[in-house]
This record gives structure tokens, sequence and C-alpha cells, in this order.
């Protein structure tokens, strides 16, 4: 069921992007180092880049002949190419930036007095950032969870490229969409249409919610005195 | 205990001082802009300073001399934010618990929070969260957070600018009993002169860096009488 590999490719990826883009926001928003802006550019290409230049230069360092394509194959057997793997890659790549800039940003508007007094009480930097900056940084990591998650989800242009339109394997809806389309099957296409869409909406609605709830607990509480 | 000599250099001006205070509160006063919460900001470790020595219960804390720069964990001080710093996302009974030193030893008399919360009247405000109490009552918590950590020295930054004039002089009647009751050192930043003269037991002035002293050290205990004989008129 291309809905299901959807999923878990999508899944997969905001698992991933999360466990990266959290610390590295951190670093960026709160560390000043020689390079920051190159860094910061390398981060955000993928924005403004076209998939297929993504999907092309993953093939390059995923290929066959790749750098990282090679010390999979040596170290671990294994290849990304056509794999589900090479499917959340992609996803991963496309979807980090949009993550990274809503958590950085949320990150910086974190008011630093708060962190200031943290200190003072004794924390450690890390206590620091798990209890004031992250749960202060929320509204901004809910909004980079939804983007990365709709992102993941719609993810085509790179995807075909590295994993391929392998049924059951890799191709995920909007493979799915487009190919059934391609070959004039209207119906099936429709179908994947109304469930790709009534899925999204669920899905970005229930984020919405739950990030709601979230940004009230962060806010302490509610109304004034 | 605060003993502090040293420079720090700010875009407009250098900043030099030397002070010390063994108990009672030094008011430093002076216009925004003059350096004072800078001076704060390098007794507690938020700021660097270019050169001298600080130190706290004597131990050196800052020494450009040893190179040394103990981390503001480790100062042992309690620092009172302009603006609160109170963590919006926690009660206030999770802010005031926040800095609760891990003892080690059981039979060390423990300072609870209850403890804290009633000695500043703020008991029934424990699950409440600071969007939800007023400014006088924030800058209790902020205190109770403060002394919950068992500094060695406070450091007040404006802590009443920003009340009415009610609150204002209940809290600085408070502040002065905390003083008397928790025996250690308090550095008030202020901007009102008045405020320095009837909190202060030494009045330090800071103009474009430079200090100038207006009233030497007095003994606490001949303070604390010239106070009573005030009051009781």
């Amino acid at each position: 069921m291309p809905i299901i590999l959807s999923l878990k490719v999508a899944l997969a990826a905001v698992i991933i992007v999360t466990c990266f883009s959290i610390p590295i926001a951190g670093l960026m928003a709160r560390r000043e180092f020689w390079g920051k802006d190159v860094v910061e550019s390398i981060i955000t290409l993928p924005l403004v880049l076209p998939p297929s230049v993504i999907g092309f230069m993953l093939l390059v360092v995923f290929g066959k002949n790749g750098p990282l394509g090679v010390f999979l194959e040596q170290f671990f057997h294994t290849r990304v190419v056509f794999t589900i793997e090479g499917a959340v890659i992609a996803a991963v790549v496309v979807s980090f930036p949009l993550m990274y800039q809503s958590v950085r940003v949320a990150m910086e508007n974190v008011d630093q007095n708060l962190e200031k007094a943290a200190r003072t009480l004794g924390a450690r930097e890390v206590r620091v950032f798990f209890t004031i900056t992250l749960p202060l940084a929320w509204n901004g990591i809910i909004a980079g969870l939804v983007l990365a998650f709709a992102r993941s989800l719609g993810e085509f242009g790179a995807t075909l490229m590295i994993a391929g339109n392998i049924p059951g394997r890799t191709q995920t809806m909007p493979l799915a969409i487009y190919f059934a389309n391609e070959s004039g099957d209207m119906r099936t296409a429709s179908i994947l249409v109304i469930i790709m869409t009534a899925f999204s909406f669920l899905v970005i609605y229930g984020l919405n919610r739950w990030g709601k709830g979230k940004r009230r607990d962060a806010r302490g509480g509610g109304t004034n005195a | 205990m605060l003993k502090a000599h040293f420079k720090k250099k700010l875009p407009s001006f250098e900043l030099e001082v030397d002070v010390s205070i063994s108990n009672g509160i030094l008011a430093l006063v002076g216009h925004s802009g003059a350096g004072k919460t800078t001076i704060l900001q390098c007794v507690a470790g938020l700021q660097t300073p270019s050169w001298g020595e600080i130190t706290i219960s004597n131990k050196a804390v800052f020494s450009s001399e040893l190179g040394t720069n103990v981390p503001i964990r480790k100062r042992r001080i309690g620092y009172l934010f302009q603006d609160y710093a109170l963590f919006p996302h926690m009660t206030v009974e999770k802010n005031v618990l926040y800095g609760k030193p891990k003892k080690g030893n059981a039979s060390e008399k423990v300072l609870t929070a209850g403890d804290v919360l009633e000695m500043l009247k703020i008991g029934h405000l424990r699950n409440r969260y600071p969007s939800q109490i007023s400014g006088g009552e924030k800058q209790r918590v902020a205190l109770a957070r403060a002394l919950m950590t068992e500094p060695e020295l406070l450091l007040l930054d404006e802590p009443l600018s920003a009340l009415d004039q009610n609150t204002r002089s209940t809290l600085q009647q408070e502040l002065l009993k905390l003083q008397a009751q928790w025996k250690i050192p308090f550095v008030l930043v202020t901007h009102d002169l008045q405020e320095a003269e009837m909190l202060g037991n030494q009045i330090i002035k800071i103009d474009h860096g430079q200090q100038e002293i207006i009233k030497e050290q007095v003994e606490h205990e001949k303070l604390e009488l010239v106070r009573g004989l005030n009051n009781a008129r």
C-alpha cells in the first residue's frame, strides 16, 4: 500500500530530522563561531534547490561509486539506491531545513534572561536547554514538525531519482498518483488523491491541536491575574 | 562577604570598581547606562571583567592574574533580575524549587520551599503560574527562588523599580528584614537615591564607570538602631 509506505517514510524522516535539528538549531541560535554563515547556508540550501538537483546529488553521494555508497557497501553490505531507506534519506534532506528554521527562530526568541536566571540557580547548560529553552521554544518545534511531516509526505522528485518507483517497495503516495495518472488510470489516481488529502488534513489538524495544548502549558496555564 | 576590584571595558567608557561588603546592603546608584548592572553581572559571572579580582566568602571567583573564572552555577550567588525572569511555564512552587541544592548529607538542615514561601508570605500562590500573579508577588517569588539556593551573596538589579509606591515601601521593609534574617551581603542596584539611602549601609554612586563613595560602610547594628529610632518617631 503506497499510503503505508508514505507514512513509514515520513515518520522515519521526521524522527531523524527532529533528533538532528534540535541540537543543531540550539547551537546555531546561541553560539558564535567562525564560518557560521557558511554552515547556515549549507543547511538551508535544500530549501531553494530543485528536488531534481537534490536527487542527483544524493545519487552521486550514495550511488554505487559514490563515497557513502562505497562505504555502506563495504562495511554494512547494504545500499540505499532504489530502497525505502533511499526515500527516507531524500525526505530527511528536503524537510530538514524547514524544521531547523522553525526551531532556530523559536529558540532565538526565548528570553535569554530566563536562561541566565537558570544558570544563577545552579543549572548546567544541558539542564538549561532541556528545562527552559526547549519547553519555551515549543511553538516552533510543533510548527517545524508539521512542516517537516508535510514536506516528507509530499516529497516526489528526489525520491523518484534515488528510490525509484518500485510498487510495494519504494512507491510512495505521490509517485503512485503520478504514475496512475500517467498510465490513464484516473480512478486509482482519484482514490489515492482523496485518501492523501483526507489523511494529510487529519495529521496536520491533529498535530495542531496537540501543539495548542502544549502551547497553553508553555505559557503557564492561561489567563492573567 | 564580597570583595570586588576590577575593570571592564564597555563600548563608551571603562568601568572601574573597588568595593567590599561583609554584611548589610551595598547600594549602587546612578543613571541608566552608568554601568551598575554590568557590575552585578561581572560579580555573578554573566559577564567577564577585563582585569581584576572578585572574591565571594574569601574564595576567588574571578582573578585575571591567576586565570580563575568560576562558572556562574558555582558562585553561590542569588540574582534578582529587573524583569524578575520567572519561568513562565512553571508554577510558583516549581520556580522556587528550581535551584534547590541537592544535599548529600541527610543530617544537614534542608530548607524547604514551604519555609521560604511562608517567609515571603506567598504560600497561597504555590500552584499559580507567573502570568497569574501581580508584580509585587512576582518579586517575592523571584526572591524566594534566589534564597532557596542558599546563596552567600544576593544581587538585586533594580528590584523595585517596576512596582507602585505602596508595594515598593512594603518590599523595602521586607528586604531590610530579610537581610537581617539571612545575614548575607546584598548588593542592590537602583537609580533612586532615596531608596539607596533608605536601604544601603553603604552607598556608592556610579557615573560613567567611575565610582564615588556617598556613604561609607555603616556598621550594621548601628544602622539598625538609627532605623529603629526613625521608625519610633
